[in-house]
């Protein structure tokens, strides 16, 4: 375990601290476009919620209820040890950054088994546009618009978590094995905890919109 | 003519182009002056591509009854619009010149990624790629904007490839943009404030703002019309609850913003031109600085001026229709200031003045008609007409176009050490101008006339205008054409440059011609504003503080 | 009035007065300020090239005043302009009831235009000149858009929906109808005449083409046909809101919103009645979405307005 690793500055900061402001900085910016990149979505399907709220209503009883709920619980959760990593590796305790980080990661795994869990449960129930679809008499014909929206925004969703596994699956085996993350300079981590919250938003817009809404 | 040297030691080492021989050397560098070398390569032959759509589009239309067959004049005209917009004007001054001096420019080694941005030029040359796919396939025929249901239900081109392969370039917007800004945030060179920056940087900054903002909407508009087209979601159909005008929104939010990402890089490349080659400081630099991110912001506000006559409520047209005109007085205030800032000038006329002051005057009868435009009652008779395409023409080819050329040249000697033939230059600019106007002003009044955008044939009445609208494309070319031979000329045969063959004043020029790969042996140190030129004796001072007599 | 300038296309309606004087200014101004700015632009281009003897002294440091300045004219105008514009697209697009309404049919790559009187045309639309004209427009594919440039109009026509557009023609001749959105491969082709003649050819033309069933007669055999009059006759069993008299009027929907039945709305009950079941009715309605064409619903439409008249004082 490599202990007296110095990291360099790259050529155009001053600093370590002057690179991990930018790294951070970059972030933010990122998920701005983020936001509209979902915002676009998740505004389309309520415009869409707002002329057909009877259909959409029926269609969305459908929705595997326990699954959406399980998995908003499960994403909380690894915010939370995700935080906890970050606030580890600020304090220099490696082993238990390192855990909160695999912890994370099987948090993030267990969100991909129930949600394939529930995929599979929407195609037996028919509601995959396309591809397996049974049109119910009262959610014609806009009910289809509800699973359009659910099965891309779902899937966009667990696009990003899977880059966030990655992400994490890095910093663990590239920077961390390699001591690159100290309590000096930890950025790599911080920054890749910003992106993992905004996963979790994510899903925190579209668990309503797709779970709760007309569920009464 | 200098009275001392800057910058002594970069001038011992190698410039960026010496650095490294090998391909590999290029192809996965992270100099992002030859990230720029390697996009001006692409966007160049994307301008060139873009170019042959146009001339087939404009011969074909030299008769009424048109030479191609409809089919291949709609991909024509459409491909000409997508690769126009998306490998052509939205990357060129960003990515070429942007990606270029703006770290010099502010006084920096590098861009604050340089991996991102070389992963932003890849991400390009594989959206190209796919276009070119999309191309040889066959071609899309649906117009750059894809209306659907046409585009989702009734269009038998490549919908999907096409739109994959905007999806793909939009992230390579994406990458530019959050390097420009977090760059722009956080390394500046001690003592350059914001009120310090030269305006290109603020333009540049400024669209990147709006990239950063509007690009994601157009990639979420890219996956649901490929997901509908492939897989018949019915998403834009009404039969199935769709609605074919939410298509308009979703699209125009992001295309709106677009049209201001094409022309604000350019924007800040006529304020450089002006100022250097009037050797006097630009008139009004906050308001100039102000109104470049007064358009960026504002014109996210607009986006449904392009639906006015498509059946939005009356009432919402108004309220578009205010905000279109309100967008159009930081532009006014812009052509106002240009233009005084040659009083009490010492004016000189070389070939990035020519285009400077060309895009000034373009960019003004485009503004002008881009306000009747925005006029209510005169949309209702206009849209959708030639009147709509030599609008934008006269921005987006007599304004952004003739800023890229102004900034090529101007900037030339700096990027690759040697001058540019100024007597061949200027020459060219001239006939860009006259040729630019033969070919686009006829088009107002054909639309005025009545003659719809899009039309492969037309009513033998209008034969003349378009005649000769066609003969002015063929000016034109030829003015595009001259400046790869005698760019290219130059680098072989031109007379190599010194540091600040201009006698400008930004940081860019204390470096030698062409730069070292960081830009500078020792981080400068920013003592005043841009362009302190004083007209009176002809002496100027560079950014770090050194003076220079005449 | 604008004749004598150069190429100025002939203009045949009301709506193209209003617009021609509005685009002459804007023109006049336009080409005020370009000259300004040339003006500007080649003056100091001479009386400041580099080596001239003029006075390079006093630069003025002060820009603010130049620039609150220019840019508060600007905006003054710009509002004058705005202000004019929106005035002209409210009454040209706000479309009053007319003398006449003619539905509009438009799909790849031909117009169909059909008189109240059954008259059916094909790219060539007859009016009376002089008369309020209403034109309801539809589509059966994608989005077209009709445009007559010498009224200086056009609107677009979008599937699903339904448009109107109204002028007053008052020269009679033939003036060029077009396509003004992209739709295809023909789209260029897609082009026809408005014929403008005094009423009394007109009326003389309508006569020509044979007695014909009206829309509404048409209508009404739809009506029985397609089993609507099983529930909104007038001896139905069924509960079901009456017809007559409802077209124009304010119509209360069972999720408390409230819509006038214009034909917009009258299409949407018939392909989607579940998402307008007005207020205090079971939604039973058989959805007939995929089952009637545009004429058809035309037709039935033009059936249900003509019950209006007979319901003495029921009009919007």
């Amino acid at each position: 375990m490599p202990s007296e690793y110095t990291v360099e500055p790259h050529i155009q900061y001053a600093s370590l601290e002057h690179q991990g402001d930018s790294a951070q900085d970059c972030m933010w910016v990122f998920l701005a476009t983020e936001t509209v990149f979902f915002g676009a979505i998740i505004f389309t399907y309520f415009l869409y919620r707002v002329f057909y709220s009877a259909e959409f209503d029926v269609a969305g009883k459908d929705a595997v209820f326990w699954c959406g709920s399980v998995n908003i619980g499960i994403l909380l959760t690894s915010s939370l040890t995700m935080v906890l990593a970050v606030n580890s590796g600020a304090q220099g305790r490696r082993r238990a950054m390192i855990w909160w980080l695999i912890a994370t990661m099987a948090l993030g795994f267990i969100f991909m088994a129930v949600k394939g869990y529930e995929y599979y449960q929407d195609f037996t129930d028919r509601v995959v546009p396309a591809v397996n679809f049974l049109m119910k008499p009262e959610e014609a014909p806009a009910g289809e618009l509800f699973w359009d929206f659910y099965w891309i925004a779902t899937a966009l969703h667990a696009i990003h978590l899977t880059i966030g596994l990655a992400l994490i699956a890095y910093v663990l085996l590239w920077r961390i094995r390699r001591g690159e993350i100290t309590p000096e300079y930890y950025q790599p981590l911080e920054v890749i905890a910003i992106y993992w919250s905004f996963v979790d938003t994510v899903w925190l817009f579209l668990y309503p919109s797709i779970y709760l809404l007309g569920r009464s | 003519m200098s009275v001392e040297a800057a910058q002594p030691a970069d001038f011992a080492q190698p410039s960026y182009l010496d650095s490294g021989h090998t391909i590999r050397s290029w192809l996965l560098t992270t100099d992002h002056k030859r990230i720029a070398m390697m996009f001006l390569a692409s966007i160049t032959f994307w301008f060139f591509i873009g170019g042959m759509a146009a001339t087939l589009v404009r011969l074909s239309l030299a008769t009424p009854d048109g030479l191609l067959q409809p089919d291949i004049f709609n991909r024509a005209f459409t491909m000409h619009g997508i690769i126009m917009v998306w490998l052509f004007l939205i990357p060129s001054i960003p990515a070429t010149l942007g990606n270029f001096f703006v770290p010099i420019m502010i006084g920096a080694h590098d861009l604050a990624f340089p991996r991102l941005n070389l992963l932003s030029l890849y991400v390009f040359n594989l959206s190209g790629l796919v276009v070119l796919y999309a191309v040889l396939l066959g071609g899309v025929d649906t117009g750059w904007y894809f209306y659907t249901p046409y585009s989702t239900l009734y269009s038998n081109s490549y919908v999907f490839a096409a739109a994959m392969a905007i999806f793909i370039n939009g992230y390579s917007s994406i990458l530019t943009g959050l390097n420009f800004v977090v760059t722009v945030h956080k390394l500046r060179a001690p003592g350059m404030t914001w009120s310090r920056l030269p305006l290109f940087v603020w333009a540049i900054y400024a669209v990147s703002v709006v990239m950063l903002l509007a690009t994601p909407a157009l990639a979420m508009d890219m996956i649901l019309l490929g997901a509908d087209r492939i897989m018949g979601l019915g998403m834009f159909d009404p039969s199935r609850g769709g609605d074919p005008l939410l298509w308009q929104h979703m699209f125009w939010f992001y295309s709106h913003p677009a049209v201001y990402i094409m022309i604000l890089p350019g924007m800040g490349v006529v304020s450089e031109v002006i100022s250097c080659y009037s050797r006097r400081p630009i008139f009004g630099y906050g308001g100039m600085a102000t109104s470049m991110m007064a358009i960026a912001v504002l014109g996210f506000f607009v986006w449904a001026h392009h639906m006015f006559t498509a059946g939005i409520s009356i009432y919402s047209a108004v309220v578009f229709s205010l905000m279109s005109f309100v967008v159009g007085v930081p532009s006014a205030i812009k052509v106002f200031n240009w233009t005084v800032s040659l009083h009490k000038g010492s004016i000189i006329f070389d070939a990035p003045m020519i285009y400077a002051i060309g895009f000034i005057l373009l960019f003004t009868i485009g503004g002008l008609t881009g306000l009747m435009l925005a006029t209510l009652a005169v949309d209702i008779h206009v849209h959708d007409t030639y009147f709509v395409v030599a609008h934008f023409h006269y921005i987006m080819v007599g304004g952004a176009v003739s800023a890229f050329f102004a900034g090529l040249h101007y900037w030339w000697p700096k990027i690759t050490g040697r001058l540019y033939p100024e007597a061949v230059a200027r020459f060219t600019a001239l006939l860009t101008f006259v040729g630019f106007n033969v070919t686009f002003f006829p088009q107002f009044v054909l639309g005025y006339l009545g003659m719809p955008r899009r039309y492969y044939a037309y009513p033998p009445q209008w034969q003349s205008w378009n005649v000769l609208s066609s003969a002015g494309a063929s000016i034109l070319a030829v003015a595009y054409a001259l400046p790869l031979f005698y760019l290219g000329w130059s680098l072989l045969y031109g007379k190599r440059a010194g540091p600040n063959p201009w006698g400008a004043t930004g940081l860019e020029w204390t470096t030698p011609s062409p730069p070292p790969e960081h830009n500078f042996a020792v981080t400068p140190v920013v003592t005043l504003g841009p362009y302190s030129y004083d007209p009176e004796d002809g002496s100027y001072r560079t950014q770090d503080g050194t003076h220079y007599a005449l | 009035m604008y004749h004598w300038m150069p190429f100025w296309p002939r203009t045949a309606a009301n709506t193209g007065h209003a617009i021609n004087s509005l685009f002459v200014a804007e023109l006049a101004l336009s080409l005020a300020v370009l000259a300004m700015v040339v003006g500007m632009i080649a003056s100091f281009g001479f009386v400041y090239r580099r080596g001239s003897a003029a006075s390079r002294a006093d630069l003025t440091k002060k820009t603010w005043h130049f620039e609150i300045g220019w840019t508060s004219a600007t905006f003054l105008l710009f509002l004058v302009a705005f202000i004019w514009g929106s005035y002209v697209y409210i009454w040209a697009y706000q479309t009053p009831p007319g003398n006449l309404e003619i539905y509009v049919v438009a799909k790849q790559f031909m117009w169909k235009f059909e008189h109240p009187g059954g008259q059916r045309e094909i790219d060539t639309l007859h009016v009376p000149a002089g008369q309020s004209i209403r034109l309801v427009l539809a589509s059966e594919d994608v989005i077209h858009a009709l445009y007559i440039p010498a009224f200086r109009l056009q609107r677009d026509v979008i599937p699903g929906t339904y448009e109107t557009l109204w002028f007053k023609a008052e020269r009679p001749g033939t003036y060029r109808l077009e396509c003004a959105e992209f739709c295809g491969t023909q789209h260029a082709h897609m082009d026809g005449a408005v014929i403008v003649m005094p009423p009394p050819d007109y009326a003389r033309w309508l006569a020509e083409r044979g007695i014909h069933e009206s829309l509404a007669e048409q209508g009404e055999k739809l009506f029985r046909a397609r089993g609507c009059s099983g529930c909104h006759g007038a001896n139905s069993t069924v509960h079901a809101p009456s017809l007559v008299g409802v077209y124009g009027t304010l119509v209360h929907l069972q999720d408390g919103t409230v819509r006038r039945a214009d034909e917009k709305y009258l299409r949407e009950c018939i392909l989607n009645p579940r998402s307008f079941t007005v207020a205090g009715y079971p939604p039973v309605m058989p959805d007939f979405s995929g089952q009637l064409s545009e004429d058809d619903l035309i037709e039935l439409i033009a059936y249900i307005r003509s019950l209006n008249s007979q319901n003495a004082g029921s009009a919007p």
